[in-house]
């Protein structure tokens, strides 16, 4: 939607002719419902630097936000979206720091007396207004998605430790769901401890894994066999009594891969198999 | 419609907690999972019931994503009377099973996974019912009874 050159020039004066007192009450409108989580003064300066892009904007005659003549008051836009967005503001009020200028319109400037033609004029300003709000809520809403993916690759990266136990020994305790993403950044993490530590062994323990179905399991078999390739065996731990039964009664088969109960009894396992005995020290007799 | 039941006979009476799901990506079979477990819970399901039921509700979840191509699944805490349970029915519109026996048996599938989804399911809970008619859809309804 654009603004013929006419009904431009007549925003633009509008918004030049009391400037400050549309910019005061403008900003006062946006400051009630942030209710002081953003400084009057910051406020302010947002609110000055958008409505002097906006005249820049519509003073050029014709006005279309796509177009070259609106980049600045677009990148303003995007920017006060982007910043609100990260600071945990609703979408309601970051688009209201927009949709206030209507407010603000309307009460500095009288378009009362029934002019049809000062009716139309207003009608039009609101769909820029409206035009600058929905560019702002999308911009708003790629930027919170940026911030969601963003948290789930340092999930992702989180929490898949793999943990050095003894010489020879490392472990990955898996904790939560084990999607295809997940078991891939796994797979690849424990591969490569195997080579960063010269380990023989790898546990992998899934107390954490609330539900064990063929997905998982078909992932952690791939694990498995990737590891014996490398010449390193799995043991699998943690595996609870209900986990048990739900595993036997899907007809899963591990085979011959070592599953324990717990990681410690794991530890154990790997460290015999290393030729590495635990001994109790039993506190000498005085004699 | 070729059906394969195992289902009691006596009509059940549906209490209020009921829920509506879509699955329609990956993330949707974490959902249907979370969902399945707050039902067994307020079933007062075992927590080896409760896993059994989560552990094939993810399976027929997966199911109706990868083979239907996403629907719905439909949980509810249900009473016949006598025991309190959970039910999950799964429905989608995919392209049906043309061969449910080679679907059940173990070992057998066409998706590259271990081919144990479907049989599992079944051994997992105590009632499995399947309707399918191919090119028009598929439906799976599991009920496990609280002990």
């Amino acid at each position: 939607m654009a603004l013929n050159a006419q009904t431009g020039k007549t925003f633009d004066a509008l918004l030049s002719a009391n400037g400050d007192r549309l910019v005061d009450r403008w900003t006062e409108r946006v400051a009630q419902t942030l209710r002081g989580r953003l400084t009057e003064t910051e406020l302010r300066r947002q609110i000055l630097e958008l409505h002097s892009a906006l005249r820049a904007a519509v003073g050029e005659g014709t006005f279309d936000l796509p177009s070259e003549g609106s980049a600045e008051l677009r990148a303003l836009l995007g920017e006060l979206s982007r910043e609100r967005a990260r600071r945990g503001f609703s979408p309601s009020e970051t688009a209201i720091s927009v949709f206030a200028l209507k407010d603000a319109l309307i009460e500095v400037f009288d378009f009362g007396d029934g002019d049809a033609e000062a009716l139309r004029e207003l009608i039009a300003f609101t769909q820029v207004i409206d035009q600058l709000g929905l560019y702002t809520f999308e911009t708003y809403a790629r930027a919170r998605e940026e911030l969601i993916s963003g948290q789930g690759e340092q999930l992702l990266e989180l929490s898949t430790p793999v943990v050095k136990l003894w010489a020879g020994v490392v472990a990955v305790p898996l904790v939560g769901t084990l999607d295809s993403a997940r078991a891939q950044v796994v797979m690849e993490k424990l591969l490569q401890s195997l080579v960063d530590t010269e380990s023989t062994y790898a546990i992998i323990d899934i107390t954490g894994v609330p539900a064990v179905d063929t997905q998982v399991a078909q992932h952690i078999l791939k694990t498995v066999v990737a590891a014996r390739l490398m010449g390193a065996e799995c043991v699998i731990s943690g595996i609870r009594p209900q986990i048990a039964q739900t595993i036997v009664a899907l007809g899963i088969e591990f085979g011959d891969i070592t599953t324990k109960a717990s990681l410690a009894d794991a530890l154990v396992h790997a460290m015999r198999a290393n030729g590495v005995d635990i001994v109790r020290r039993t506190p000498r007799e005085e004699s | 419609m070729t059906t394969v039941s195992e289902r009691g006979g006596a009509p059940v009476e549906r209490t209020e907690l009921r829920e509506i799901l879509l699955i329609a990506a990956d993330e949707d079979v974490v959902h249907v999972r979370q969902l399945v477990r707050k039902a067994a819970v307020a079933a007062k399901l075992s927590l080896v019931d409760q896993t059994k039921l989560v552990t094939a509700a993810s399976e027929l979840a997966r199911n109706t994503l990868a083979y239907g191509g996403g629907g719905q699944v439909t949980v509810e805490v249900v009473d016949d009377g006598r025991r309190v349970g959970v039910r999950a029915e799964f429905v989608d519109e995919g392209p049906g099973i043309p061969d449910i026996g080679r679907a059940m048996s173990d070992g057998y599938t066409t998706g590259g996974g271990l081919g144990l989804g479907l049989g599992g399911a079944r051994r997992l809970v105590d009632e499995f019912e399947l309707d399918t008619k191919v090119s028009l859809g598929t439906r799976v309804t599991v009920t496990k009874w609280a002990r």
